[in-house]
């Protein structure tokens, strides 16, 4: 079994995730990209784990969910904290270190 | 293979509809489509823990927290349109495709040989070969990975608490704030009317109607106000006309709802005289 299509799947993904962050405006859909670009790694890391015939790989995609897990936490709570003094999820809105 | 030549264009199609989506939710269930998805190639490429806990942690714990946190802030914040840096989102959308043909281009070119595979690896079962690495050769990062979450969970409790700053309102001064808005503004004083009920349609949508026929704004919830949903009782006194249409014909129909039309139509106008 070849692995190069799960690499270029990842890839798109990967992809997919980098242009979702940088034109989506509310700060939730951005978060969601950021985690379709770790799975997306994730996938990278699991297929290249097969490939290699070692489990490293595996360990790692299996550091990266804990790292997201902790991430989404902090960042959720980010986020509630920005709405609830701006009333806004937007991430234009969040722009007074601007003037 | 099967699985991944099925669940690849499935994946693909639900990230680039992350992209256009207007709703936060759908977009939440677009990526929930992706993570499970995902879960099912992890199972094809030999490695049954990380399913588990693909499932049970992006897909069960937090994309829930997604949605806890959308319901939060309102599902209806969708995204605005105005582009606050011109050209942006053309500039990203070609550096986007420009990085997507150099990755897949790239790597489509790369020759990886034979994979290996996970057989030997697996020996005595994934989980037992995950926990012997895991426990030897990553245990450092594995005791560090405890500090993160510990620091993770308390950051959020501190982001997330809010202190409270006025005493909590009692019973008595709720009554007597009620009695203040009424003698400053005459705000009712009772309770919200509910909402009308007619026999054809189930009514939380369709606003009471006052005795002088005109529609009761507050016995609607706010909530189907925002949305639009609200039915207004003209607009259905129209459907039973049409409807009497349809079945055509039966002259006593006709007349009843001539009679109903013409009922709705005087009651407000007698409701003005008085």
């Amino acid at each position: 079994m070849n692995i190069t299509a799960y690499i270029v799947l990842s890839g798109i993904l990967f992809t997919i995730g980098c242009v979702g962050v940088l034109t989506r405006r509310n700060a939730i859909v951005v978060f969601m990209c950021v985690e379709l670009m770790l799975n997306a790694s994730n996938l990278a890391l699991v297929a290249f784990s097969r490939q290699h015939g070692n489990l490293d790989g595996q360990v790692a995609a299996f550091f990266v969910m804990v790292v997201a897990a902790a991430e989404v936490v902090v960042g959720l709570a980010i986020i509630m904290t920005i709405f609830r003094t701006r009333r806004s999820a937007s991430v234009d809105d969040a722009s007074l270190l601007k003037y | 293979m099967t699985a991944f030549w099925i669940l690849a264009p499935i994946m693909v199609i639900a990230a680039l509809g992350i992209l256009f989506v207007r709703k936060a939710v759908h977009a939440a269930l677009l990526l929930a489509v992706v993570m499970i998805s995902l879960a099912v190639l992890y199972a094809a490429l030999d490695a049954p823990f990380l399913f588990a806990v693909q499932i049970i942690v992006y897909t069960g714990a937090i994309l829930m927290l997604f949605l806890f946190v959308l319901m939060l802030v309102g599902v209806d914040a969708s995204d605005s349109v105005v582009e606050t840096i011109r050209g942006q989102r053309v500039l990203a959308s070609l550096g986007g495709l420009a990085l997507g043909l150099v990755l897949v281009i790239g790597l489509g070119q790369i020759s990886l040989g034979t994979a290996v595979g996970l057989d030997d690896a697996n020996g005595e079962g994934n989980i037992q070969a995950l926990a012997n690495l895991l426990f030897s050769k990553y245990v450092f990062g594995f005791e560090v990975t405890s500090a993160l979450l510990i620091t993770a969970a308390v950051g959020a409790m501190v982001l997330a608490h809010r202190e409270r700053l006025t005493p909590k309102p009692t019973q008595a001064s709720l009554a007597a704030q009620r009695l203040r808005d009424y003698a400053d503004s005459g705000k009712h004083l009772g309770p919200l009317p509910p909402p009308g009920v007619y026999a054809r349609h189930n009514a939380v949508d369709t606003p009471a109607l006052l005795p002088d026929g005109t529609a009761a704004g507050s016995s609607v919830s706010r909530v189907l106000a925002a949305r639009g949903t609200v039915r207004s009782a003209p607009a259905l006194a129209d459907d039973i006309e049409e409807l009497n249409r349809q079945i055509g014909g039966a002259t006593h129909a006709g007349r009843e709802s001539e009679a109903a039309v013409t009922t709705t139509e005087t009651t407000p106008a007698t409701g003005g005289e008085h």
